[in-house]
């Protein structure tokens, strides 16, 4: 059996009489691209906010890479190895491509207030360091070239991969994608399956909500579907696409 | 030779980088001219200069809580009456009635730094609780915390004087001092000289070294992780989250680091006048540095510098004087009947200009703000942030995006 480095289980997340995600659990293994899909507001973002801690789940608990990490703060989640993109993009628009993405090494950075306010040496050869990454990082998108631009300047598609570098900028375990090729053409699809492989060949496993299915089924080897907070169907694409339950869940039930 | 003029005509077209060589000039320069025109008598100006540099300090700080980091503080004058208690309460005979009995009276120097600590540890205090409040929610608390500190000040009779406050507090004491014509004395050295209000440009030239130092330390921050950090909690609290910066932390250094600030500018404001009380830390302090910091240019240093001296001198020199100045320009040309009273309730030009001063100031206020809303000098991103209409970018607008 394969290592996991995401268990939830039997999360639960209410809001009032509202239940957003209803008793959900499933594993997702080391160095795997693992989906969760499901029809428009069936629970795959407060998930993804409960994994994530920007919500505290209301029953059940997440374990991540063998800690607890259930009700942590999303600062305290990023250090421990999660890192995530949002659904509408949320970059800092007017900071630098490069800013954003130094930004990333934030809580991997050792230099303490009174490195910043002195410019110790090692505070400078700190920032060498991580805007030296930070450019790799920017190469590892195709975004070296826009650099020095304001985020809000780039091309949509652009702002996307630079959300991702930022997320990776912060050396995740586990890299959580909240719907990365929404409002794709079909080649930017392409290039992002792509762009996700290389990123699994640096040794973080991807976590993706997604609509677009020919890019969950072509990238992903599991799939968990929700449908109104609950899981109704999880395994492999194939298994998934013949699930009646999840046909009568995209599509209705046929009369 | 080329390779030279080259690096500094690049250096000017950099507003920021002209800005602070101006003020400089304008700081080294300013006693030499004003005693040169004044003939020797222009203590007075060198000396509301100082003063002049303790807004700036102020505002310094104030731009660190509020244009760096985005946090609306209304009781910023706190801090900087604790400055200036802490320092008047260790370095006068203050103590000597209060229960202790002992007079404590530690030196100028290290006192500046004690009411610095004092200070940001009151910032931190009042952060821990409050920071997890946004926007107008904190701008509230920090409002009735700047309105509670002077009066804790007030009525705690026994340690700070009350409504008198502390006076006779210790001067600044200057190991070397050099003399010279600048003064109106032949060249020498002096030890240990007192900095009285018989010496102002001494107050004068240590305010302006603080200052040096200060924005030093500010610019190293911005440009360091924690400026990267507060920048991206005033843009996107969430994102900022999800990319690894522990906001409350973040925000709660920000705090007190401004607050620092202030309590630096009040430990020598508290020597420089030699006597404190609480009259002098009242809402409208806090405002005045507020509109400074907006002024001036929220989130860049020398906008806010700027946009302190700007204010301050309209406030503290042109309003005064504006009344005696404006009767005797229409004496001068001729229109004095203007200045004399008159039964029907006219009461003389110089009058009626005093009793419209601050109508006048709020009218600069305006002026100023609706000609450049984003401050005299302003941040890159903040001038952009203000203009985005007119440079529209290639990306859709957010609400196309999701």
């Amino acid at each position: 059996m394969a290592d996991t480095i995401l268990t939830v289980t039997g999360l639960t997340k209410r809001f009032g009489g509202l239940v957003a995600v209803d008793n959900v659990s499933f594993d997702v293994n080391v160095g795997e691209v693992f989906a969760l899909i499901g029809p428009n507001g069936a629970g795959k973002t407060t998930l993804f906010n409960c994994v994530t801690g920007f919500f505290a789940p209301s029953l059940g608990t997440v374990i991540f890479d063998g800690n607890d990490i259930t009700g942590r703060k999303p600062h305290q989640t990023v250090k421990a190895g999660i890192a995530r993109t949002f659904q509408n993009i949320r970059l800092f628009d007017y900071m630098t491509v490069l800013d954003n993405v130094r930004l990333g090494f934030h809580s991997r950075m050792r230099s303490q207030v009174w490195d910043s306010l002195f410019k110790t040496p090692f505070e400078r050869h700190e920032e060498a360091e991580i805007t030296e990454r930070a450019m790799e990082l920017l190469r590892f998108v195709g975004l070296e070239r826009r650099r020095d631009d304001q985020a809000r300047n780039l091309a949509y598609g652009q702002q996307r991969r630079l959300e991702i570098a930022r997320a990776m900028a912060t050396q995740p375990k586990l890299l959580l994608l909240d719907e990365p090729a929404a409002g794709f053409t079909p080649q930017e699809k392409v290039d992002l399956m792509n762009l996700v492989h290389q990123i699994l060949s640096k040794d973080i496993t991807v976590f993706l909500i997604e609509h677009d299915m020919r890019v969950v089924m072509g990238i992903s080897q599991k799939i968990v579907v929700l449908d109104h907070g609950e899981k109704i169907a999880e395994g492999g694409p194939a298994e998934v696409r013949a699930n009646p339950r999840v046909i009568e869940a995209y599509l209705g039930k046929s009369a | 030779m080329n390779g030279f003029v080259g690096s500094i005509r690049a250096r000017l077209r950099s507003p920021n980088a002209t800005a602070y060589a101006v003020m400089l000039i304008a700081a080294l320069v300013y006693p030499e001219i004003v005693q040169f025109v004044t003939g020797g008598n222009g203590d007075a100006l060198v000396g509301l200069a100082a003063d002049a540099g303790i807004f700036v300090l102020l505002a310094i700080g104030l731009n660190v809580v509020v244009g760096f980091a985005g946090l609306l503080d209304l009781g910023y004058a706190a801090f900087f009456a604790i400055g200036a208690y802490t320092y008047a309460i260790i370095a006068s005979d203050e103590l000597a009635t209060a229960p202790i009995h002992h007079a404590v009276h530690i030196p100028f120097w290290i006192a500046m730094f004690v009411g610095l600590f004092v200070a940001a540890g009151f910032g931190a205090l009042l952060g821990a609780p409050t920071l997890r409040l946004r926007g107008d929610y904190l701008a509230i608390v920090t409002l009735g915390f700047g309105e509670i500190v002077p009066r804790v000040f007030r009525n705690l009779n026994v340690w700070t004087g009350g409504v008198f406050g502390v006076s006779a507090i210790d001067p600044p004491t200057v190991p070397r001092w050099l003399d010279g014509p600048w003064a109106g004395d032949p060249f020498g050295i002096q030890q240990d000289l007192q900095l009285t209000s018989a010496n102002l440009t001494g107050f004068y030239i240590v305010i302006v070294v603080v200052i040096i130092g200060v924005v030093i330390l500010v610019n190293n921050l911005e440009r360091s992780r924690l400026g990267r950090a507060w920048m991206a909690v005033r843009e996107d609290e969430t994102a900022a989250a999800a990319t690894g910066v522990n906001t409350v932390n973040i925000k709660l250094l920000a705090f007190a680091i401004g607050a620092s600030t202030s309590g630096f500018a009040g430990a020598f404001y508290g020597a420089k006048l030699s006597v404190v009380n609480s009259d002098q830390f009242s809402f409208i302090i806090s405002i005045t540095v507020l509109s400074m910091v907006v002024l001036g240019g929220m989130g860049n240093i020398p906008g806010a510098m700027i946009g302190g001296l700007v204010l301050y001198f309209i406030l503290y020199k042109f309003l005064p004087d504006a009344p005696n100045q404006v009767a005797s320009l229409v004496q001068s040309i001729g229109l004095g009947w203007l200045n004399n009273t008159n039964p029907n309730g006219w009461p003389g030009l110089g009058e009626e200009v005093n009793r419209l001063k601050y109508i006048i100031f709020g009218l600069i206020i305006v002026g100023i703000m609706l000609y450049r809303p984003q401050g005299l000098l302003p941040s890159r991103a903040r001038r952009q942030e203000l203009t985005s209409e007119e440079v529209p970018g290639i990306g859709a607008p957010r609400e196309l995006q999701s």
